[in-house]
């Protein structure tokens, strides 16, 4: 006797697929962590549209009923009135983020093709230091960043939060990696036609790692945009703090999610977290077809 | 061939003008202050007066006089060895699951890894309102709707409850870290390997997995490791947003809150680097440790 291995999935009758078990026990599973997962983010989304009466509720509801616009206008607005509107620390954020992103592609691409492409003598050496700094944790060197970052004066300034997040081992190992599968003959091709090394780095070997640099983009700026480190150390003036600190001032302190801003608190954590998924949602095929052709090697 | 040097036997001094920025930023924020580091540890610094060399009494101080310190190891190292591996584990196993998917494959790859693209500070807050000490916590609500408990729990304000509050949310959080590496290199492997793995007996999924894929994954599992094991190590802010700097009891003390507050509160820079320093020879020696595990050559 043949034993069942499945299920055909019909609707009203039609037949549509045919499901084996294990597969089915497999979504089941997939979908349940999938709740767990994406529970939170989902309940800071619908509470964001929360009206006030809604928010107040006992027992409180996990989704709205009557959805608003008015957490998202008192976050904006109510903040407006205060010495630094919200959309500053949107704007500060997004320009130390995106300024770090940029600098931190052309900075580690170049340096790629250098160590790549010229095999300098002492090459293996540097490459052996930038695997020993993928082995220890940034707050290690948090210290000595700080005195440099005072001694030249950028205390306060939005080249703190850029400057030393520029030169960032993983970043460089990513590009590295990727960079060594692309075949000599498209750069002598170039070098043979008159390009300097200049133009043979623009033209040939940037357009042909996009695939990495795209993917360093969508780590670079998740990292940059959620760090709180950083500008709790080198930031003080409140205009030119980031979202982070801003989040958590809002918060109303640690631990509060004090109820009287819970509205705005959950708009501004959702500001705060919709850029990141945005960005990784949209570049989601390209970063692991990246990820699986640069190959972490040993 | 015009440019013969270029290709054959490499050329230094191009190499190293491409990587001159890199380079530049990389000695002064990275490897610079890694020895900078060790050196303060050994003396008195507060910024104001030169440095004055005390041998090792900050490291006497740290491990046999500073409680707190002993909290913070304590904690770290509890907070570690649940979410490191658990982390880790539960990364592969997705990304094993997932990769076996055809359908819908992209959309439960973002919903796992969303959380770990999320920001810690707003994530610490967006939690709070499940576990929220209050009646109006949504799992105090659940707990005293169904009467396990008649008081609500004060998750965040008791010192039992709030490792264990910071952990459950980093893991969460970190489920997703090691995820897309490892997913990357599940789609890297190459098929013929599995061919010759029927022909030589190989006859279900598990034994798959543990007799091909584990063996032919060792270099991403060692990178999701040292990387699972820096992040496990610099745990900071989930902890900050759930309890606050200094904790109730310290209990979610870790050895960088012990850095924050040393070096950029009491500035006291060459006790801080005594921190770093332990802090780097942990991540370090455990680096070492899983390098010797998933080591490719035996």
């Amino acid at each position: 006797m043949a034993a069942v291995k499945g299920m055909s999935v019909r609707i009203r009758g039609h037949h549509l697929f045919y499901i084996s078990f294990p597969k089915l026990a497999l979504f089941c599973f997939l979908a349940l962590l999938v709740c767990f997962t994406a529970l939170p983010l989902i309940y800071v989304t619908t509470t964001a549209f929360k009206p006030i009466d809604e928010l107040y509720l006992f027992p409180p509801r996990f989704f709205t009923h009557r959805p608003t616009l008015s957490n998202m206008e008192s976050l904006f607005s109510a903040l407006d009135s205060s010495a630094v509107p919200f959309s500053r620390y949107i704007f500060n954020s997004l320009f130390t983020s995106v300024t770090t992103v940029v600098l931190t592609v052309v900075v580690s691409c170049m340096a790629a093709y250098g160590l790549v492409k010229h095999r300098p003598r002492g090459g293996n050496f540097i490459f052996s230091m930038i695997l020993m700094a993928l082995m220890f944790s940034p707050h290690v060197t948090q210290i000595p960043n700080y005195m440099v970052v005072k001694s030249l004066n950028l205390i306060d300034t939005y080249w703190a939060l850029i400057i030393p997040k520029i030169a960032v081992a993983f970043n460089i190992f990513l590009v590295k990696q990727f960079l060594e599968q692309m075949p000599e003959t498209y750069l002598e091709a170039a070098r043979l036609d008159g390009a300097s090394e200049w133009q043979v780095f623009w033209k040939i070997v940037m357009p042909y790692i996009k695939p990495a640099w795209a993917t360093l983009v969508v780590f670079s700026f998740v990292s940059n945009w959620n760090d709180y480190f950083s500008p709790l150390v080198f930031i003080t003036k409140t205009a030119l703090k980031t979202l982070p600190l801003a989040v958590q001032t809002i918060a109303g302190g640690p631990g509060a999610a004090a109820l009287a801003t819970a509205g705005a608190m959950a708009a501004a954590t959702l500001v705060m977290t919709m850029p990141t998924i945005i960005v990784f949602t949209v570049m989601q095929g390209r970063v692991l077809s990246a990820m699986a052709h640069s190959g972490i090697k040993a | 061939m015009i440019n013969k040097k270029v290709k054959v036997s490499g050329n230094t001094k191009m190499g190293y003008l491409f990587m001159s920025p890199f380079l530049l930023l990389f000695t002064i924020f990275t490897i610079l202050p890694v020895g900078i580091s060790m050196a303060l540890s050994v003396t008195n610094y507060n910024m104001m007066e030169a440095p004055s060399f005390i041998g090792l009494t900050n490291f006497k101080l740290l491990i046999l006089d500073d409680k707190e310190f002993l909290i913070a190891m304590k904690n770290t190292m509890i907070f570690a060895l649940i979410s490191g591996p658990i982390s880790f584990i539960a990364s592969f196993l997705m990304a094993w699951l997932i990769n076996n998917l055809r359908k819908m494959r992209n959309v439960f790859s973002l919903a796992f890894y969303a959380p770990s693209i999320t920001s810690g500070v707003a994530m610490g807050t967006v939690w709070m309102y499940f576990f929220s000490s209050d009646s109006y916590g949504l799992i105090n609500t659940i707990l005293m709707r169904f009467g396990v408990v008649s008081e609500p729990i004060k998750w965040t304000l008791d010192s039992r409850y709030i490792l264990g509050v910071v952990i459950f949310i980093s893991i969460w959080m970190g489920m997703g870290a090691g995820f897309l590496t490892f997913l990357a290199g599940l789609q890297g492997l190459s098929p013929d390997i599995f061919e010759a793995g029927m022909i030589d007996g190989i006859r279900n999924p598990v034994q798959e997995l543990i007799y091909l894929t584990l063996p032919q994954m060792k270099p991403q599992l060692l990178f999701g490791a040292i990387n699972g094991t820096v992040v496990a190590f610099g745990v900071f802010d989930i902890a900050v947003a759930v309890a606050g700097m200094p904790s109730p009891n310290y209990a979610a003390h870790t050895i960088v809150s012990h850095l924050y507050d040393y070096a950029f509160i009491r500035f006291d820079m060459g006790y801080a680097s005594s921190i770093a320093v332990m802090l780097f020879l942990i991540t370090f020696v455990m680096g070492k440790v899983f390098m010797k595990i998933f080591s490719t050559k035996d």
